[in-house]
């Protein structure tokens, strides 16, 4: 089990705005009726959105209203998954997967770049408060290992000084290419490809 | 080496594009009608014929679980739920699936919910996978345009809408019961068995759960038929699957192949064989995280299909096959598979919660030479406390690589920690400790 804990500074109230509204609504239109409850996931990832990439307490209350669903049920819900940021990371969040398939290809790596760029412990915002990384399991990219996330992009096939590139990319607001950083399409095997030998290039 | 035709996910490099007009040029939507025509009998027996097993770990039969359906709506409205949390520590074939052939995907879902009589169809994605569940919705929507689903969808008669629900980062969703509590709105922890989803699943109502695989491969089944799937691999272990091949190889890939490929031809051809030569090879899990590793003097004639890996003490699991050559640490390899299991245990049952967590502390220990004499021991007892004694396969699936490690590196762990009998070492180890105290400070 992982602990979570809420940030200790937190905001006075949190409302929609009217696109997180619209969103909201189309959200719980695809439940049956009286099951509006199941939107609470959907709608905590909107509300992380507007709020800069973490949920306050004032959001979860205020989504409890809005679901008619008692606050301690969305409670258990942002504390129990994990990419529920309770704390502020920053507009761009960087994860670092170093679970075993990524860990043996050298994930160690690009934990040294974030630490060199950002900060020097996960979970800590960096001298711009723009970013923040942490270290987090298997993201399900494990051919491209190693491989990172930011914000919703994955960034694979990446080695320290390619790393430390898309970090110095980010410190400036450029939003990097995301994909493989070795040129390779995809998943196929690189420059090894035995399969579906007619459909490549055609 | 399967010939490409019979290769079912023609595009699973993208080579074409995934769009709906793309996706029709490889056969897909073609005669949706025809096949729905034949009935549902005809469907779930054809899929009975091919034997296909279920892709998402633990291989049950497809065309059984779908009968088990109820044949009459009753005033439960039925369910189909399909499992995208692809969160298995090397495997990540589902993903190229929603990016790449979501048309599949679509219309395996039309044709399993018209046999098990369900009107909606829940995809639930992991939340990580957000960008390919865009790619998703977008053939979702294409569809919706093509008049492919919704009211008559495809001109079968039958009436689909189809809904992305996203995860948000627990591997425990990808349960079945986790799955349908997530749905629901709840934490993800699983559900005691019986009752079994088929009856009283999301909702309440009847609910059929399986996985992206498993249901993009069936519209190809039904048009070549069940005997082409079954033809390939052999007896039982069936038709094709997409291997993932990650770790210390050359070419790290995705590749459909026959079912009972042999290990060796999945490494040394798809995946550019081993780095430092087949002989620098130290271990292989073969089908992601949870199932036990293979020592290397196996790997010469494993062929990989779910029975023959059973018979090696392991599994096929989801077929993510991870390479760990002599450059690595074994030891350290499995203390990190432990801590990823003691990070994503839902702590509902106390052994998993408290055991994942020890076991972890313990490798650690091991891997650095720290351990006491009588911790290997106690090592092969934890996990024997936890496999078997949790409502779910969580438990199993944290303890087996445990298992696997002392049976095929025993040595290797008594080596490094010296346990010679003539040294008692006295360590003062705290065994059982609140996991909020070992944990780094969290945001």
């Amino acid at each position: 089990m992982s602990l979570r804990r809420p940030a200790k500074n937190q905001p006075e109230s949190f409302e929609f705005n009217a696109s997180s509204l619209e969103a909201a609504n189309i959200i719980v239109a695809k439940y049956p009726e009286g099951k509006q409850q199941s939107a609470v996931m959907a709608l905590l990832y909107i509300a992380q959105k507007q709020n800069n990439n973490w949920i306050p307490l004032a959001a979860m209350k205020y989504i409890a209203k809005f679901l008619d669903m008692p606050y301690i049920k969305v409670y258990e819900v942002a504390t129990f998954y994990t990419m529920y940021n309770l704390a502020p990371v920053g507009k761009y969040f960087i994860q670092v997967c170093t679970t075993t398939p990524c860990m043996i290809r050298g994930a160690n790596q690009l934990v040294e770049a974030c630490k060199e760029k950002i900060s020097e412990n996960e979970c800590e915002l960096s001298n711009d408060n723009s970013c923040s990384w942490m270290e987090v399991e298997c993201l399900g990219a494990c051919v491209n290992a190693p491989m990172m996330q930011i914000n919703d992009d994955y960034y694979e096939d990446l080695d320290k000084q390619q790393t430390l590139d898309i970090l110095d990319k980010i410190l400036n607001g450029e939003t990097p290419k995301p994909g493989s950083y070795r040129g390779r399409v995809n998943n196929e095997p690189e420059n090894n490809r035995k399969t579906l030998m007619d459909l490549k290039n055609a | 080496m399967l010939k490409d035709q019979d290769r079912i996910f023609q595009n699973l490099y993208n080579d074409k594009g995934s769009d709906v007009s793309s996706s029709k040029e490889r056969g897909d939507w073609v005669n949706t009608k025809e096949i729905t025509d034949k009935g549902r009998d005809w469907i779930i027996n054809e899929i009975k014929e091919s034997q296909l097993r279920g892709r998402g770990g633990a291989g049950f039969p497809t065309g059984l679980k779908w009968s088990f359906a109820p044949k009459e709506v009753g005033s439960r409205p039925h369910y189909l739920v399909i499992n995208g949390d692809e969160s298995e520590p090397g495997t990540c074939k589902d993903r190229d699936i929603l990016r790449f052939e979501p048309h599949k995907l679509i219309e395996g879902c039309l044709i399993a919910s018209y046999v098990v009589q369900a009107h909606v169809c829940y995809i639930y994605i992991r939340g990580e996978y957000f960008v390919d569940g865009q790619k998703l919705q977008a053939a979702i929507d294409e569809a919706y345009e093509n008049k492919l689903l919704g009211k008559n969808a495809a001109g079968t008669g039958w009436d689909l809408d189809i809904y992305i629900h996203y995860g948000a980062g627990a591997y425990i969703c990808g349960e079945e019961t986790a799955l349908l509590e997530s749905i629901e709105g709840k934490k993800g922890q699983p559900r005691l068995k019986p009752p079994f989803p088929a009856l009283i699943g999301l909702y309440g109502c009847p609910t059929i759960i399986n996985n992206v695989e498993t249901i993009a491969v069936v519209p190809t089944i039904l048009r070549r038929g069940g005997k082409w799937f079954a033809s390939l691999g052999r007896e039982k272990n069936t038709g094709t699957k997409i291997f993932c091949i990650s770790g210390n190889v050359n070419t790290p890939c995705n590749v459909e192949e026959e079912m009972n490929i042999p290990l060796k031809e999945l490494i040394e051809v798809h995946a550019g064989g081993v780095i430092g030569g087949w002989d620098n090879l130290q271990a292989v899990i073969p089908g992601g995280s949870s199932m036990p590793l293979i020592p290397k003097e196996k790997c010469e004639t494993l062929t990989m299909d779910f029975d023959s890996l059973i018979a090696e003490k392991s599994g096929l699991g989801t077929a993510g096959i991870v390479v760990i050559n002599k450059d690595q640490d074994i030891i350290k390899c499995m203390a990190r598979i432990a801590r990823f299991y003691k990070h994503e245990s839902c702590g509902q049952c106390t052994p998993c919660r408290e055991g994942s967590g020890w076991m972890w502390r313990m490798l650690e220990r091991m891997a650095k030479g720290d351990a006491t004499k009588d911790e290997v021991d106690m090592l092969g007892d934890v996990t024997n406390q936890i496999a078997g004694h949790t409502i779910c396969a969580f438990g199993e699936g944290s303890s087996w690589p445990v298992q696997g490690l002392l049976r095929h590196f025993k040595k290797e762990i008594e080596k490094r920690n010296n346990l010679d009998p003539i040294v008692q070492k006295k360590n003062n180890i705290p065994y059982l400790v609140d996991q909020h105290l070992l944990d780094k400070k969290n945001a």
